[in-house]
Formats: structure tokens, C-alpha cells, sequence
């Protein structure tokens, strides 16, 4: 257990998400199968000790602990006050091994000394936990209480996890997701279903990797006739893939997460589908206007299970659909763009679902009257146009080369330097979170916060000068003098009653700082909010 | 007289009749009676001050030039009508337990003690007494210190660890005992040089000059502005935490080494990389052994968490009661645990 016992050290020590894989990857890798199983059931929040299951309580725990380390029980009491933590501060107050015990394995703690215990009176329970504290040095012995407790809790995202396993047994993320869902049992039986390779996409409800489009960052012109080239608009709203096989639906989001139960309107639209079948569209939030709601409405909807009929009516979602990835058990994604939309066009007209759309083509007989349309981008709700070549295939991943978003300009304001905080982890020796204002009447409104987009030698300076200028400290945000403008670049901005401004701006990152102007040449609140749908 | 009386606290602090002097007193007095240099425990403004010969350098440094009295640990001295001594209490440098003895009754004032060993100070020396007024910054039982040399190893490994990512290793400590502390046992244990923030260069120079071994250092000032300190071990004081003097280091990870370092709340809340247990005070084990092998009738606890101890002590059949230190006065973050 002793490798187990470092992981959960290194999760614990660490911040960063690539930090944390790179600690998950380093243990899975040399795991044997079983120790594996344990651990990803353990790190997914499963419990040992439970109703059914019983193998110690914190009162029994309190209890052996004051005996064992022969102090009373209000002793006891006073050091959880002072720590906070049981697990931790019966740790504390055992008594390290006198020599060293061989190392026994997470499995063999678990099934062969933990398990068997469970349910028995409280002297045999008692004396298995305490044989294994005498043996166990202090980091096992800490998260063997952990664990005996109730679960780790040691911050590692269901997401972070599944991309670990992901990455040790070279599958998609989508796949390990789909068979982490469910109930299954810590075996190493499981762990073999996990790294399974040969029935990828076997499953009914596997989702396939979702193809993104890169940026185009060269002159549209260059893509050669507008005729190969299929255009779309860019929605705003949640990458869907819509999975119906054998009667059953499943919803994936782009974040690898299922989103069943959430979106009846979807379900119930799917189950007009007359074959089996897997879409790619977007989500939207989308009631009987022209366009769609901003995605601040939809946000309403993500984390909601079961949404209730006044949800339902205020953020009605749809779904627009892009591609056809499977039909009838077929796989098309290596059939031209053209032939799947032609399909998936010709599918969706047999039932006409009403909550599943095709996203429509943006005809345009130019790139030059394509650049005039895709002007209107702002007004419509969307971020620009998305260009795909009409013979791609449907690959996975962001590969250049055949889909192209091509977003409208950034919007952008010169906004004033109002607070500063340092940043996390390995950045906080500086000042590195900026939070910025624009002028309401004579007072400064905080409209953003951004993070990135000064060069190095600029945080400096900037660092520099906050510590010279704090007029006030609010924890650890700090309040600066009015003095410097940046020019900051957003996507959009909605209108919010969350926000103090009244709005808010998506996406916002620092564009220059603006030496040559001073604070009262900032921009100002009204200009954003007529900006604001 | 009794040896209920032998020793009082008034609010100058803890007041010795028969002698007419204070011991570490918090407030302007006439006779103070020093145990260590912690700002603590010894302040200005007092009309005369007794103290160990081998702790007088530091009170030098922290004090100014006063009126001192200086002597070796063992030797006697008159008071009033007390008898008294210093005798090493293993804390810092020169730091000291008062032995006050009048009309037979012996009382031992431990101010800040460790039973750990520790290359940069004489040991701790057990004195029999009467009446023994102990210190209990540490006092409930998680507070179990490891072996110093593992959490050298450990430091060690640390610098390693930072030096693999680019990263400076900046551990904080307290300017005065524990970065010697920490420079001597490294002495034993590594062979890279450390760096120093400027508030711990005076403190090191006096405890080289009291001949104590420790390892080779350098002022971070000295290096060029632009220095690389990746893989480098760094002293700061803890009040560094936050100041734009962190900012040469650029990627860097922060540590501090203190017996509160225990508890991995205290580390998180202060937003370290890492947490080093060693301290310069007596953990539970040792203050119960070192009451017991006083053979005092009566405890007296001050400083800490004296009523857990208090109340055990009492409920075990020993006669313990506290000294209230007044909280306000003593320095908030308190500079030596
Ligand atoms: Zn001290």
C-alpha cells in the first residue's frame, strides 16, 4: 500500500490538473490489476465501510484510539478540535512502527484483512484495525483511516481520472467513461473490461470522439473554391452527440460527460427516429424567436436532472443537427461530409422531430459575399461562420486542414486596472488575476476578470506597480489606484442580473496594455450594454 | 516562605518576591531575569537584565546595548534573597531554565524547552525541583516530533524534487534557532549551499561565530538580481510569505518548517507546497517525561495549550495549575514554534 499511500500523497500536495495526471498515470501504470481496481474505486468516491458493511464507527474509533494511545477520551476530543480531521488525528496519535513491516498490497488490505472483518463484533473488528495501525507507518496508516472513514476526498475530478486510464490503455476517454458508468465491482476482471480494446464501439452506447474545427488564421480566399467548401453558421451553444441504438438514448457533451435525463425535449424528439443512428449537433437554448437565447439560458439547463415543467418552458432547449456519424449500425465517418449531410437531411424529414433540426447551410456564391453574411453574425446570436470541406471525412481530435471555424472579431474596450489577486500555485509570488472596470457615470463597474495575455516582462512591471499602489487589501484581492488601461478582447456579452454591471462578457483576455491612455479615457458601461443580448 | 509563593504573575508578568525580579517580563521592570532571545520572551526597556552568557550575543543583536549581567550555565547568583541559576534548556541558543531557590524550596521556570537533539545548542539538562513552571506551546499528544535527521533527509529530497522542475525551494523558518538549526543538521546531511534572505544573514553570523558547524550559505542579495535559483534551498522568514522579494524567484515552491507544519490544515491554509514537522519545543511525550523527571510536586503550565495538560495532569493525581500569559501582549505569530 505504501505506492498507494504516495499518490494520495502527491494528489493531496498537488493543484494543478497536469500535475495530478501525471501522478494517476505514474501509479496506474506499474498497478497490478487488482491494486488498480481498488484505487480508481477509491479515487471515484467508493466507500468500504458502509450500512451493509460494517467495519468501524467514529465513536469505535475515538474509542480505541484513546485506549491505544492511553489518554482519555475528552483527550481525544480536544486534538480532533485542534486538527479538524478524525482520520487524521487518529494518525497522529498512534505510534510509529518500531521496525518495518513488508509491504502488503492495497488489494491484500482490503479483501483479505479489511473486508473479512466487516459485520463481526466490536473486539474482532477492533483488534484487525488495530493490528494494521501497529504495522502501517504514517502515510499508509492515514489513508487506511481515510478510507476506513468514509472516502478519500483527495480532489481528483471524475474527469481527470477517466483521462488517466484513458491515456495508460491508449483508448478514448469516451469509451473508459462509458464503462466506469454504472455499478461495478473493484476486480481486476473490471480492469480488464476497462483496457479492453477489442470491443471499442461495441457498446450501445459509446459515444465516438468528436471532430473539432481549428481556427483559420490565413486569408479565407486561400481555401480555394467556395464550391468544395460547405458553410455553416458557428453556434453557441453545447457540442451534443445524440447516440440512439436499440431504443436507447444517450446524450455526450464534448466534456466526455453523459447528459441523460436532462434534456427530455431531445429524448423525446429521438425517439421519433425511425432506425438507429448517432448525430453531432449543438444544443441551444431556443424558444419561438428567430434566434436562440444567449447561452447564459442554456447554462440554466447543463446541471439540471429532470428539469420541471416552468424550466422547460423558460429555457426550452434544441438541438441543430451537424453530421451523421452511424445509421443503422453503419459507421459513415469515413463517407464525404456530403453524403452524410445528404442522409442525416433525409433521416430527419422522415419523422420530423421537433426539437432536432438540421443546422442550415449559409449559401453564399463568393468568399466575398460569404465575408457579408458572416457580418451579420452578431445580430443572429452566433459566433461567426464554420467552413467544412464538402468531401471531409469525420476524423477525431482538432485536425487543420478541412474544418475551419472562422469567428467574427473579437469585440473590444479599453477598460481600467481595478483589483489584483496573485495567482495559484506556482504563479502566487505574483499578481497575476486582474479584475477590470469601465466608468459608470463617476464610478468604476467591474465588467471582467482575465488571467492571461501580458508578456512576462509586463506581469513584472504590473506586479511591480500593484504592490506600490494598493490602496486597499480585501484578503488576498488587492485594490489598486485608477491609473492603467488595457485594451481586453471578448466574444460577447450577455445581459446578467448576477452581476453588479448588469452584464457579462464571455471570454475576456487582455489584448495590450494601453500606455497611451489614462483611466478617464476608458470606456464606459453603456457602450457594453448595448452590446448586450 | 512556601513554594506556592516563590514564584507569582502579576501583570508585568512572572514576579519573584523573594528576589524582587521578573522572569522574561512583558512589561517595563526594574530586574529582569532573561530565559531567550525570542522577542517572546525578551524585550526592552528593562532596568537591568541577567542572562546566559552564551545567549547574550543574540540579546545583543535583538536588544541593543543594555544593561546585562551575564552568566555561565551552573553558576549561582544572589537576588535578593533568591538563589539563582541558568541551566540549558535545549531551546535556541544560549536559552535557558531559571532555577530560583529560597528557604530550600527549589523552583525551575523551563521557558521554551526541546528534549530533541540539536547540533546549534547545548542539550536540555534535567534539574529536581519543588515547583516546575513549564512551557505547553505543544501540549496535547498529536504533537509527536519526528527524528530531525529524517526531516533533513526529507528537505533534501524536496530540493531535489524542485530542482528537477526548475524550481527554487523556499523554506521558511524563524531567523533565530530553527535556520541554525536547520543550517547545522543540513551540515550532516547535504552538500549544496543555501541562501539566505537578508533577515536571517546577522543570526547565522552570530552562531558561526559561537563556533557552531554549519553549512555553507550565501545572502540571495549577493547573487545578481537575475540569479537562477531553481534546485536551490532558501531560509526566509515566514512574514517573506506574500512580499514582492519572492518575486526573483519566479517558479519556485514554498515550504516552512515548524511543529505546526503537523497538522496538514495549517499548511493548506497558508497555500504551502510543503510542510517540514521540526520544532524547537517540547512535544507531548517530552513534556510529560521532563515533568516527571523534574520529581516537582507542583506544575505549573504557561504558554499554550495549558488547560488539556492541566487537566490530565490533575486527573493523574499531580497538582498542576496555570500561569495565564497574558495572549495580548506576546507577539501574535509567535516567533519560535
Ligand atoms: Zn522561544
Amino acid at each position: 500500500m505504501q505506492r498507494f499511500a504516495q499518490l494520495y500523497q502527491r494528489l493531496e500536495r498537488s493543484t494543478a490538473a497536469n500535475d495530478k495526471l501525471a501522478a494517476l498515470m505514474a501509479y496506474l501504470n506499474t498497478a497490478e490489476d487488482n491494486d488498480m481496481a481498488w484505487a480508481i474505486w477509491l479515487l471515484n468516491g467508493g466507500k468500504l465501510s458502509t450500512a451493509k458493511n460494517k467495519l468501524a464507527t467514529t465513536r469505535e474509533l475515538r474509542e480505541w484510539i484513546a485506549t491505544e494511545s492511553h489518554i482519555p477520551l475528552w483527550l481525544v476530543e480536544e486534538c480532533y478540535e485542534q486538527v479538524g480531521d478524525l482520520a487524521e488525528t487518529v494518525t497522529l496519535l498512534f505510534d510509529e512502527p518500531t521496525r518495518k513491516y513488508a509491504d502488503r498490497s492495497l488489494t491484500e488490505w482490503i479483501e483479505n484483512i479489511l473486508l473479512p472483518s466487516a459485520n463481526r463484533d466490536e473486539s474482532a473488528r477492533r483488534e484487525v484495525i488495530v493490528a494494521a495501525w501497529r504495522e502501517l507507518d504514517f502515510s499508509q496508516r492515514f489513508v487506511f483511516n481515510k478510507f476506513l472513514l468514509g472516502n478519500l476526498r483527495v480532489g481528483v475530478s471524475r474527469g481527470v481520472l477517466q483521462k488517466a486510464l484513458a491515456s495508460i490503455f491508449d483508448l478514448d476517454v469516451s469509451i473508459i467513461a462509458q464503462r466506469m458508468l454504472g455499478a461495478w465491482e473493484p476486480t481486476s476482471a473490471f480492469v480488464a473490461t476497462l483496457r479492453d480494446e477489442s470491443s471499442t464501439g461495441m457498446e450501445t452506447s459509446a459515444a465516438y470522439p468528436f471532430y473539432l474545427a481549428s481556427p483559420i488564421g490565413k486569408n479565407i480566399e486561400t481555401l480555394g473554391p467556395i464550391s468544395d467548401w460547405l458553410l455553416e453558421w458557428k453556434w453557441d451553444g453545447i457540442r451534443l452527440q445524440l447516440i440512439l441504438r436499440e431504443q436507447q438514448t444517450v446524450l455526450w457533451s464534448r466534456g466526455e460527460e453523459r447528459m441523460d435525463e436532462r434534456f427530455p425535449e431531445i429524448e423525446n424528439s429521438a425517439a421519433m427516429l425511425p432506425v438507429d443512428c448517432v448525430i453531432d449537433g449543438e444544443l441551444l437554448a431556443w424558444g419561438d424567436g428567430d434566434n436562440p437565447h444567449p447561452f447564459s439560458v442554456l447554462q440554466t439547463r447543463i446541471q439540471r436532472r429532470k428539469p420541471g415543467a416552468k424550466t422547460l418552458s423558460t429555457a426550452p432547449v434544441h438541438m441543430l443537427a451537424y453530421d451523421l456519424l452511424e445509421l443503422n449500425g453503419e459507421d459513415l465517418r469515413q463517407q464525404p461530409l456530403s453524403i452524410r449531410r445528404e442522409r442525416l437531411i433525409e433521416l430527419l424529414a422522415s419523422c420530423n422531430p421537433p426539437a432536432i433540426q438540421i443546422s442550415p447551410e449559409v449559401v453564399a456564391a463568393s468568399w466575398q459575399q460569404a465575408t457579408e453574411l458572416r457580418t451579420q453574425s452578431r445580430e443572429r446570436g452566433v459566433e461567426g461562420l464554420m467552413v467544412k470541406r464538402r468531401s471531409s471525412f469525420y476524423l477525431h481530435g482538432r485536425k487543420r486542414g478541412d474544418w475551419w471555424k472562422w469567428k467574427v472579431d473579437p469585440l473590444t474596450i479599453d477598460a481600467v486596472l481595478i483589483y489584483a489577486q496573485s495567482g495559484s500555485g506556482r504563479r502566487s509570488t505574483l499578481f497575476t488575476d486582474y479584475t477590470f472596470g469601465v466608468w459608470d457615470n463617476e464610478q468604476l463597474v467591474p465588467i471582467a476578470k482575465a488571467y492571461s495575455g501580458l508578456t512576462d516582462d509586463e506581469i513584472l512591471q504590473l506586479d511591480r506597480w500593484i504592490r506600490a499602489n494598493t490602496t486597499e487589501r480585501f484578503g488576498p484581492v488587492r485594490a489598486v489606484n485608477v491609473e492603467h488601461v488595457f485594451e481586453l478582447a471578448f466574444e460577447g456579452v450577455n445581459k446578467s442580473s448576477r452581476h453588479k454591471s448588469g452584464i457579462a462578457v464571455r471570454f475576456p483576455r487582455i489584448l495590450r496594455w494601453r500606455h497611451d491612455k489614462n483611466a478617464a479615457q476608458a470606456d464606459h458601461l453603456k457602450t457594453l450594454a448595448a452590446l448586450a443580448r | 516562605m512556601s513554594d506556592r509563593e516563590l514564584i507569582v504573575v502579576n501583570k508585568n508578568g512572572m514576579y519573584c518576591p523573594a528576589g524582587d525580579f521578573y522572569i522574561d517580563p512583558w512589561a517595563p521592570v526594574e530586574r529582569a531575569v532573561i530565559t531567550h532571545g525570542h522577542s517572546d520572551h525578551s524585550r526592552v526597556g528593562m532596568g537591568e537584565y541577567y542572562a546566559t552568557r552564551a545567549g547574550l550575543p543574540i540579546l545583543q543583536w535583538r536588544l541593543g546595548e543594555q544593561n546585562f549581567h551575564s552568566y555561565d550555565y551552573g553558576e549561582s547568583f544572589t537576588l535578593g534573597s533568591a538563589i539563582i541559576s541558568f541551566h540549558p534548556a535545549g531551546h535556541v541558543l544560549g536559552s535557558a531554565q531559571v532555577r530560583i531557590e529560597h528557604d530550600g524550596h527549589v523552583c525551575v521556570v523551563s521557558g521554551d524547552y526541546k528534549r530533541q537533539p540539536d547540533p546549534s545548542c547545548a542539550p536540555f539538562e534535567v534539574i529536581r525541583c519543588d515547583t516546575f513552571i513549564t512551557e505547553a506551546t505543544f501540549a496535547l499528544p498529536i504533537y509527536r516530533w519526528p527524528d530531525t535527521a529524517l526531516v533533513a533527509r526529507d528537505i533534501v529530497a524536496w530540493v531535489d524534487e524542485c530542482k528537477q522542475n526548475g524550481e527554487a525551494a523556499i523554506l521558511y523558518c524563524y531567523a533565530l534557532g530553527k535556520a541554525q538549526r536547520l543550517l547545522a543538521e543540513l551540515a550532516r546531511t547535504s552538500a549544496d549551499a543555501v541562501y539566505l534572505h537578508g533577515a536571517m544573514l546577522r543570526g547565522v553570523d552570530i552562531y558561526r561565530a559561537a563556533g557552531i558547524d554549519m553549512i555553507e550559505t550565501h545572502a540571495v542579495i549577493d547573487e545578481a538580481r537575475t540569479g537562477n535559483f531553481a534546485g536551490k534551498l532558501i531560509l526566509a522568514p515566514p512574514s517573506a510569505a506574500g512580499s514582492p522579494w519572492l518575486r526573483r524567484f519566479r517558479k519556485a515552491q514554498q515550504g516552512f518548517a515548524s511543529g505546526w507544519m503537523s497538522i496538514r490544515g495549517n499548511r493548506r491554509r497558508r497555500n504551502l507546497d510543503r510542510g517540514f514537522v521540526i520544532s524547537d519545543h517540547a512535544d507531548w511525550p517530552a513534556l510529560l517525561r521532563t515533568i516527571n523527571e523534574t520529581g516537582a510536586k507542583k506544575i505549573i503550565a504557561t504558554h499554550g495549550n495549558t488547560d488539556a495538560l492541566v487537566r490530565l495532569l490533575n486527573e493523574q493525581g499531580t497538582n498542576a495549575s496555570i500561569f495565564q500569559t497574558s495572549n495580548l501582549l506576546q507577539t501574535e505569530s509567535g516567533e519560535d514554534d
